[in-house]
């Protein structure tokens, strides 16, 4: 484990800096840490932590004219940073390779996945093309691709997000590096996915016997994977120390704040309602008191919401007179209800079709079938008049604040917008409404005339939260509201929500990935899978006794923000997630639902059910 | 990612330190860095004032015939020489720039109306009339512009003429055309801005709050559309005033009593072993602001684009 | 593939009748009637004025008309000058290969620059050589094409007498010598086009090199110890090059505009130049043959350049 003889790589002292508007800008200042042989280094913070910029770094990878490096970083006892060129680039790609986040970008469209596979062997072993491609077929094997023979000579985009930060680590092990520098490889992917890529990089490891520095934002893969872990804020490492250690006694600050504010899966276990994120101070370490959240679920009243049979489908039409090939069933058959008060939160992975649920319900897409209804009254025919009116009671959060607000109107005029075009008050009533809207999350009256790129990620949610309450709305779609936000803004975005549905008796539709927030916010819980809901209940009966078996393993997926509790996951299938694109005449077939306690309902699909292809194709 | 990592404040403290950064002094203080485009700006004034309010200081007819003076060089009686009738070059450029400045401005004005019209309503349309518009828009692309810029001209000059005069008629038809058969970049880029914008998540959410079609286009999609157009528009102008001196060039343009810089070339050819100061000041007018044109455009498409890092 | 070529083929169809609509649409709004002026032409002998008349069904339906000289244009069947009383396809057949040359060559010439320039200049953004490159382009395609003519001719012809200045399809001599007279007579007019595109090509190339630059797998291409020129050549050049063959198709109808200029500052006997004779000398039939001559060129190379879109991106095939 953590071995203080003869690091691999040994950072000390590392500076970075970018040159932006002329001026040259100080971004990493003086990181140190050592990574040992066979070890896994874990290099967290959240984003403008200069975490990323230190790892591209190490391998001089960020562009030679816009930034500056100053340091030393030793590896294998030569000094990288003061190596030429030449000999810098003998070693990326052979005794140090690297992988990054964006499957779906990193590869090059035009090459076929055998020739980049190829590439560096041909480079740094002097390969021919052909033994190159046969090693790339061994090492496609290697990673578990599934008929590696035939997918050699495919092009990338014939390759899921998965399949393709595999082929991304058979790249990066074609030389058998002595270090693999592992870029938040697992933040785009979905959470099965990512267990899937987290197991593969850990067994390679242990069979190539390198080391890993694995950058993440995610302190639940920093548990699951690191032998030691370096936590970093605003460009310094703040504390570093065995992974176990950080974990249990975290001594800065920062460390505590963080982890105050990483939701765990499994914690909120015995409790019926939402639990607010702990607030720690960043500067002194202390927790304030966790206020406990009162009961605001009106469930003696008729739901706000009432969604039945609701089905949205996509057609694909190809070819050169635009027939339909395919129809994407991106919704089949939802029911749910929504009470006052109440969150009923959406999970499930991407393509899976709860985004579109959200849009549906409010007629952003127009739903093949179904009732919406709203308060009572179904939304579904509604003349575009009408539909204007009713939308005043429901309202949307999106997932990426940046693109939520338009970048040309200030933030006051957008809070005051939706007064202007339903005529609910005079602009200068407007203004002065916005202004109390901005004070209710927490943002000054001064604000009001800023512009959206003047504010962080987690101000500008507050902003579009703001202009969602303006309406005075019964329900708020909640899109991956808090997917995008750092860990410890998303407690606090959090944290207003429930502290609004608490003063405003607000129903919220609670969508995302996020099993662990999840778990926090929610007061019951719908899993969907190609587009339909597999399970719903009290979120403690679905998290405590799951029954079917994609929530179990999609909840067996999660990574566990406790290195303690690391390996009791079990392995998952090597699958894909499966495409909710049929033919043109396929008919989905009638599910049949069972109660298992009261409120929690299992789709029944018999004993076949496996939640792989294969499975699903006998079924 | 990679490359283009920079480390950006990610807390909660405001970073509202600085006063109120409106998205329209942002593009200026962005413009003002560009120092060719802000130079250009300069010269493209300094010609523009010089063709409009040139003909104040330089009171010369331009159509006085003096035989004496043929084919003269840069003299102080006249800077920029002669023509083969004894002609003040300055003069006749001073006249002749008006119209291809104007005929450039206008075309452009044609243009992007069109151009953004289409566009809109391409891009605003979920059915058939997309794809027809585009289908359109594509047809007209791959137009053979100038032979057929040419043709129109030659069949419809005689008609016009009689209807609007000489050089109303030469100049609205020019402008027409020019302006009728340059629409296209415009039209695609509004379409591609707005089918990008109406998917963005603010106007989806200005649709929940309520809004109407007509408040999301005016309010919220074209005037984050505008940036691409206003520098296609930039370029548009450059572009129709090379169009024009074209048509002039070939001799099927303006009139020779009506001496565009381009008709003046056209006239100067055949002399250019005697007096190639007649060629090289219009040509090196129409040079200087086709350059500052472009520049000015470059500078603005800097300016209006959030991508740009460095 | 095939399917993908076929696909192209078949949109070609509708665009080509689109242009030719729109071309009848113009002649048939003309004042005076073309066709009928045709017809009525006084230097027409009476026997072939009523042939004429039979022929373009003058007083047929107009959508019988445009059926009649669609076909008529498609068979190549399309007329007699009126100036020199010559078949018109035979007069464009001989003169066509000339503007063919001096088009493609100006064109290669033009890729030739723009590629290696512009991968260079993005290769070190804001460098000096960048800067140096990007000034140059800027000027490049604001000279327009008939000044710079006259400042080549100027200078070269007038001043140095380096360069004929007139260009002779069918010089005299063979060999060498006339291989040689061959190319000296095409270097300005080649020049002039191409260096007009290549300024424009440049400003394209770097722009998508830049685009290319920045994207992920670029950095995979680097992180795997590739050498710079590798990068660039293998990794950033094919695929900033896929957005330029669009841009470049684009361009298309401007090239042949481009043609027509140079051909009648030099006075080559081309396609170009013919067009204006013909105009100046109100010669009707071959206006309108190489109109739609120069629309039937943009189509076809249109097509070309999809097929080379498809060649260079494997995901088109797809689509």
């Amino acid at each position: 484990m953590a071995d203080p003889v003869d690091p691999i790589l040994s950072v000390s002292d590392l500076t970075v800096s970018f040159r932006s508007d002329g001026r040259w800008r100080e971004v990493v200042h003086g990181v140190s840490f050592d990574v040992g042989p066979r070890e896994t280094v874990a290099l967290v913070g959240e984003s403008g932590s200069g975490k990323s910029v230190s790892a591209l770094s190490i391998l001089r990878l960020l562009p030679r004219d816009a930034s500056r490096i100053g340091g030393r970083v030793r590896f294998a006892g030569r000094e990288l940073l003061a190596a030429p060129e030449a000999e810098m680039r003998r070693v990326r790609g052979d005794a140090i390779a690297m992988i990054f986040q964006e499957p779906m970008t990193s590869l090059n469209p035009v090459l076929t996945i055998g020739f980049q596979i190829a590439e560096a062997l041909i480079r740094h072993r002097g390969l021919s093309r052909s033994a190159a491609e046969a090693e790339a077929l061994r090492l496609l094997d290697k990673v578990r691709i599934p008929a590696a023979r035939s997918r050699l000579h495919e092009y990338p985009h014939r390759f899921s997000g998965g399949m393709r930060q595999r082929v991304m680590i058979a790249m990066a092990l074609a030389c058998r590096p002595k270090l693999l520098i592992a870029d938040e490889p697992t933040t785009a992917l979905d959470v099965t996915i990512q267990a899937q890529i987290l197991d593969l990089i850990k067994s390679l490891q242990d069979e190539e016997g390198m080391s890993v520095l694995f950058i993440t934002h995610d302190m639940g893969v920093v548990a699951e994977i690191a032998d030691r872990t370096v936590v970093m804020y605003r460009g310094r490492a703040v504390e570093a120390g065995p992974t176990a250690r950080i974990f249990e006694a975290p001594v800065e600050p920062y460390t505590r704040s963080l982890l105050a504010a990483v939701p765990r899966l499994g914690t909120m276990a015995g409790r019926a309602r939402p639990m607010r994120f702990p607030v720690v101070d960043r500067t002194t370490g202390l927790a304030a008191p966790t206020p406990e959240t009162p009961d605001t679920v009106q469930a003696a009243e008729r739901p706000v919401l009432e969604v039945r049979d609701l089905t949205t489908r996509f057609d694909i039409r190809s070819g050169l007179l635009g027939r339909v090939t395919g129809r994407v069933h991106a919704v089949e058959g939802v029911s749910f209800s929504i009470a006052a008060g109440e969150t009923l939160a959406l999970v499930g992975e991407s393509g899976c079709g709860k985004s579109t649920t959200g849009r549906a319900i409010l007629r952003l897409v127009e739903p093949l079938s179904g009732s919406v209804l709203l308060d009572g009254e179904d939304i579904i025919g509604l003349d575009p008049k009408a539909l204007r009116a009713r939308r005043q009671r429901m309202q949307m959060i999106f997932q990426d604040p940046f693109a939520s607000l338009d970048p040309r109107m200030s933030v006051g005029a957008a809070v005051a917008e939706p007064l202007l075009i339903n005529r609910l008050a005079a602009p200068r009533e407007a203004r002065r409404r916005a202004e109390d809207l901005l004070a209710r999350v927490g943002l000054g009256p001064e604000t009001a005339g800023r512009f959206p790129h003047e504010f962080s990620g987690g101000q500008r949610q507050r902003i579009c939260i703001a202009r969602a309450l303006a309406l005075n709305p019964r329900l708020i779609v909640a899109d991956e509201a808090v997917s995008a936000l750092d860990v410890s803004v998303k407690a606090q975005v959090v944290n207003l929500m429930l502290d609004l549905q608490a003063e405003l008796g607000l129903a919220y539709l609670f969508i995302s990935h996020d099993m662990a927030v999840v778990e926090r916010v929610s007061h019951r819980v719908a899993v969907m899978y190609l587009g339909e809901i597999v399970e719903i209940g009290p979120r403690a009966a679905v998290f405590g006794d799951p029954q079917h078996p994609y929530t179990r393993k999609l909840l067996a997926a999660v990574p566990v923000p406790d290195p303690a509790r690391r390996g009791e996951r079990h392995a998952l299938p090597d699958d894909e997630i499966r495409s909710p694109i049929r033919a043109p005449d396929y008919v989905p077939p009638e599910r049949l639902y069972r109660e298992v306690s009261p409120g929690h309902v299992v789709q029944d699909r018999g004993a076949g059910w496996t939640g792989s292809a294969a499975g699903e194709a006998a079924a | 990612m990679a490359g283009s990592t920079l480390a950006s404040p990610s807390d909660e403290a405001p970073a509202l330190a600085r006063p109120p950064a409106s998205p329209g002094r942002e593009t200026w203080r962005r413009f003002r860095r560009h120092r060719l485009a802000l130079a250009s700006v300069g010269v493209l004034a300094l010609l523009v004032g010089g063709v409009v309010f040139g003909g104040f200081l330089w009171p010369v007819a331009i159509d006085d015939i003096d035989f004496a003076a043929q084919l003269q060089g840069p003299s102080w009686d006249h800077p920029f020489g002669t023509d083969d009738l004894g002609q003040d070059l300055l003069a006749r450029m001073i006249y002749g720039g008006r119209i291809s400045l104007a005929v450039g401005f206008a075309a452009m004005a044609v243009a992007s109306l069109i151009g953004v019209l289409v566009g809109a309503l391409a891009g605003m349309s979920r059915r058939l009339l997309d794809p027809v518009l585009m289908w359109l828009t594509d047809l007209f692309l791959s137009l053979p512009q100038l032979p057929l810029l040419l043709l129109v001209i030659y069949l419809f000059r005689d008609s016009l003429k009689a209807v609007f005069g000489s050089q109303g008629g030469v100049f609205l038809m020019i402008v027409a055309v020019i302006g009728g058969l340059r629409w296209m970049p415009v039209a695609r880029l509004v379409r591609a801005q707005f089918l990008s914008l109406r998917e963005k998540e603010f106007v989806e959410a200005a649709r929940s709050q309520g809004a109407t079609a007509a408040h999301l286009v005016r309010r919220h999609i074209l005037p984050n559309a505008l940036g691409p157009v206003i520098v296609a528009a930039s370029i548009e102008v450059s572009a129709a005033i090379i169009a024009e001196s074209t048509l002039s060039f070939l001799g099927l343009g303006f009139p020779p009593d009506i001496p565009t810089w381009g008709r003046l070339l056209f006239d100067a050819k055949d002399h250019l072993d005697v007096a190639p100061h007649w060629a090289l000041f219009p040509g090196g007018a129409i040079f200087l602001t086709v350059l500052s044109i472009n520049f000015i455009g470059d500078g603005l498409r800097d300016a209006l684009d959030p991508r740009r890092v460095l | 593939m095939g399917a993908y070529i076929l696909r192209r083929l078949l949109i070609a169809i509708p665009s080509l009748l689109g242009i030719s609509l729109i071309l009848f649409t113009v002649l048939a709004l003309a004042p005076g009637d073309p066709f009928g002026e045709l017809a009525s032409n006084p230097n027409v002998p009476p026997e072939v004025r009523a042939a004429l008349r039979v022929k373009f069904g003058l007083d047929d339906p107009i959508f019988t008309r445009y059926l009649h000289w669609l076909t008529a244009m498609l068979q190549g069947d399309w007329g007699f000058s009126f100036a020199s009383r010559v078949n018109v396809a035979a007069l464009i057949l001989q003169r066509l290969p000339t503007t063919l040359f001096v088009v493609g060559s100006s064109q290669v010439l033009a890729l030739l620059i723009a590629v290696p320039v512009g991968l260079t200049a993005a290769r070190r953004p804001y460098s000096l050589a960048d800067q140096v490159a990007n000034t140059l382009a800027f000027v490049g395609f604001s000279l327009p094409t008939f000044f710079t003519g006259l400042l080549f001719i100027l200078l070269f012809s007038i001043k140095l007498g380096w360069l004929p200045f007139v260009y002779q399809a069918d010089l005299p001599g063979t060999g060498l010598p006339w291989i040689w007279a061959n190319v000296r007579q095409a270097i300005m007019p080649v020049a002039v086009l191409g260096f007009f595109q290549a300024a424009s090509y440049t400003r394209y190339v770097r722009a998508s090199a830049l685009d290319v630059a920045r994207l992920d797998y670029v950095t995979t291409a680097r992180a795997k110890g590739l050498t710079e020129g590798t990068v660039t050549r293998r990794h950033i050049a094919r695929n900033a090059l896929i957005p330029v063959v669009t841009l470049v198709a684009l361009q298309i109808p401007a090239v042949f505009g481009g043609a027509i200029v140079t051909e009648q500052i030099f006075r080559i006997p081309g396609i170009g130049s013919l067009l204006i004779d013909a105009m100046l000398a109100n010669d009707t039939p071959v206006v309108m043959a190489v109109t739609f001559v120069f629309a039937g060129l943009v189509i076809l190379f249109n097509l070309v350049a999809d097929l080379l879109y498809g060649w260079l991106d494997p995901r088109i095939a797809l689509r």
